[in-house]
């Protein structure tokens, strides 16, 4: 491979590892932070997908909208669906057992799938959406604007590891893991558990929301296909529990690794002949699923587990 | 009224029978181990495989080859709950749940490696439907699921209730494991056989095992048979000609029935257990 095609590949892989970092971080703050398991995460990066595509793109005939509304206020508006549509799930059954938030979350997410399918006047169904701008478009011309978007994608994940980075040292983020540590010490101290509980899954589908908006901005086309559970919602479960659940640098590198294995075998995938390359991508979901298994047996802290501080030592 | 039972009614038995045997799994498994077990979905798809493997080895009809499918299942069961999910029993519970999700991923992409992932079914052509009187035409296949699940009932209550062994963790995979397989089959028989056949059964199965009562077999049975015929009832024209609601979504309609009760009574008609 010539170099330049090497850059642009690094380019296009550094993007969307940014998009994964970001659902990364999301459901850090939803399992890390609060111990709530999500198993709908490609419902709320759909739901920000499509909001934001509707409101930015340019008018036509095949669904609502377009808008043509600034890109970050697209974004905006996809984080607030997204957190809307959080705070409905998270409403019904945050007071269950998490097992019942896991069959919501994903009920929702299936149910979503079949809006965006079948609700052809919203959507365009499954032939989907076209001309979605990207930030600056116009600026620059061709594969320059790939690493503009990059620059972008790479300021809101730095934007976002901060608030979490915030969240996590805040007084908010420490009733939080105190709820998750010991739900019943933190109730009898007078904290409002649900609460606390609601506030965390909100934040996470919302950040959700975002990463979905800027995959759509991404690609500049939106399709049902976009919103695959298993691409989402498994990898980066996947993602977040190999770099270390409750800490956001591994949340990032967790998904830049998983990413990267993810991305290199399809690499070599490809290079096969055509048969054997469908039978690989059964192979690499297999060995993927079975990764999640040895992480959570024998790996379980994750690549950067979280630092247990104390607040004595904590300098900010 | 004779359209009514012949397109509605029972199809909608039918379908209940397949979300009741894979939600009485569920249940007692959620009931005994504590954990929501997201792969039993795939437990059921292993078993339609393995039945299908059975049937061009043997040729037999599919229903005679069950016993292959139900083996498969069971081994399969015991074997994902040794490796993978006794070793996190010490843990919260929903590091299995997660574990779950990821062994529902295992047995899905190992059926699309080892049978490929094009539909496949059991029996060629067109079933003649069973006419009854000349007013009722029902497919011979929705007689025999019926027949299945009500003979499935009387063994489990009799196994549950004389027998001591009924309620320990290893029988809770066998039972749940074997009626998967069947159910597995049955959906099978009744459209086409795909990896993702289980999968896609989930959401109704969990809302019929919330809805009977975790922890309570024969309302999970019960959940099953409810939520199968709101969804084929969903879909008739009650008010105006038009369907009452989109056949596209009928499946969101058990979705709908589980929100409703998670709000209202998530320990479900039977007063199963609420964790």
């Amino acid at each position: 491979m010539d170099p330049i095609g090497l850059l642009f590949y690094l380019v296009a892989f550094l993007i969307f590892g940014g998009i994964y970092a970001i659902l990364c971080l999301a459901l850090n703050v939803q399992w890390g932070f609060g111990g709530l398991f999500n198993a709908g995460i490609a419902g709320f990066f759909a739901v920000g997908a499509y909001t934001s595509a509707l409101l930015t793109a340019q008018p036509s005939e095949t669904h609502v909208g377009g808008f043509e509304l600034p890109v970050p206020l697209g974004i905006l508006a996809a984080a607030m669906t997204a957190g809307i549509t959080g705070w409905a799930v998270a409403r019904i059954c945050i007071r269950l057992k998490s097992d019942y938030l896991a069959m919501a979350s994903i009920g929702i997410a299936e149910i979503l799938r079949m809006v965006i399918v079948n609700e052809d006047w919203l959507t365009n169904g499954s032939l989907g959406i076209t001309n979605i701008p990207r930030p600056f478009d116009g600026l620059l011309e061709g594969r320059a604007a790939d690493i503009l978007y990059l620059v972008i994608v790479w300021l809101i994940v730095a934007l976002v590891y901060l608030v979490c980075n915030r969240l996590y040292d805040s007084p908010w983020g420490r009733t939080l893991r105190a709820v998750r540590d010991n739900e019943d010490a933190a109730r009898a101290v007078g904290k409002d558990v649900d609460a606390f509980r609601l506030q965390t899954f909100v934040i996470g589908a919302a950040l959700m929301g975002v990463a979905g908006a800027l995959s759509a901005h991404y690609f500049r086309f939106l399709s049902p296909e976009a919103t695959e559970p298993l691409l989402i919602t498994f990898l980066v479960w996947v993602m977040l529990m190999a770099g270390g659940s409750g800490n956001n640098k591994g949340a990032i590198l967790g998904a830049l690794s998983v990413w990267a294995i993810w991305s290199m075998t399809e690499i070599f995938a490809n290079r096969l002949p055509a048969e054997l390359a469908t039978r690989s991508s059964y192979i690499r979901m297999l060995l993927i699923g079975l990764l999640l298994q040895f992480v959570l047996q024998k790996y379980r802290p994750g690549l950067l587990p979280e630092l247990s501080r104390s607040p004595a030592r904590r300098r900010w | 009224m004779i359209e009514f039972i012949n397109f509605y009614l029972v199809p909608g038995l039918a379908l209940g029978s397949i979300y009741a045997l894979g939600a009485i799994g569920i249940s007692m498994i959620f009931g005994i181990l504590r954990f929501a077990h997201f792969a039993h979905g795939d437990v059921m798809t292993l078993g339609a495989y393995a039945t299908l493997t059975a049937v061009w080895a043997l040729g037999l009809h599919p229903l005679l080859a069950l016993p292959v499918g139900i083996a498969f299942a069971i081994l399969a069961a015991l074997l994902v709950d040794r490796v993978f999910y006794k070793p996190l029993r010490e843990l919260p519970t929903i590091y299995t749940v997660i574990a779950s999700f990821g062994v529902a991923l295992i047995f899905r992409s190992s059926v699309q490696l080892i049978w490929g992932s094009q539909n496949e079914v059991f029996i060629r052509g067109v079933q003649k439907p069973l006419v009854v009187f000349d007013l009722f035409r029902v497919s011979l296949l929705h007689v025999e699921s019926i027949a299945i699940i009500v003979l499935s009932a009387i063994a489990l209550h009799y196994f549950l209730s004389r027998t001591r062994t009924g309620r320990s963790m290893r029988s809770t995979w066998i039972i749940g494991a074997s009626l998967a397989a069947v159910a597995g089959v049955l959906s099978g028989l009744d459209t086409n056989i795909h990896p993702n056949l289980g999968w896609n059964l989930i959401l109704p199965m969990f809302a019929a095992a919330i809805l009977g009562g975790i922890g309570k077999p024969m309302g999970a049975l019960l959940g099953g048979m409810v939520i199968a015929l709101v969804e084929e009832l969903s879909s008739y024209p009650w008010i105006t000609d038009e369907p009452l609601i989109n056949p596209s979504y009928k499946t969101a309609t058990a979705f709908f029935i589980m929100v409703v009760l998670l709000i209202f009574r998530p320990q479900g008609l039977l007063r199963g257990r609420l964790f």
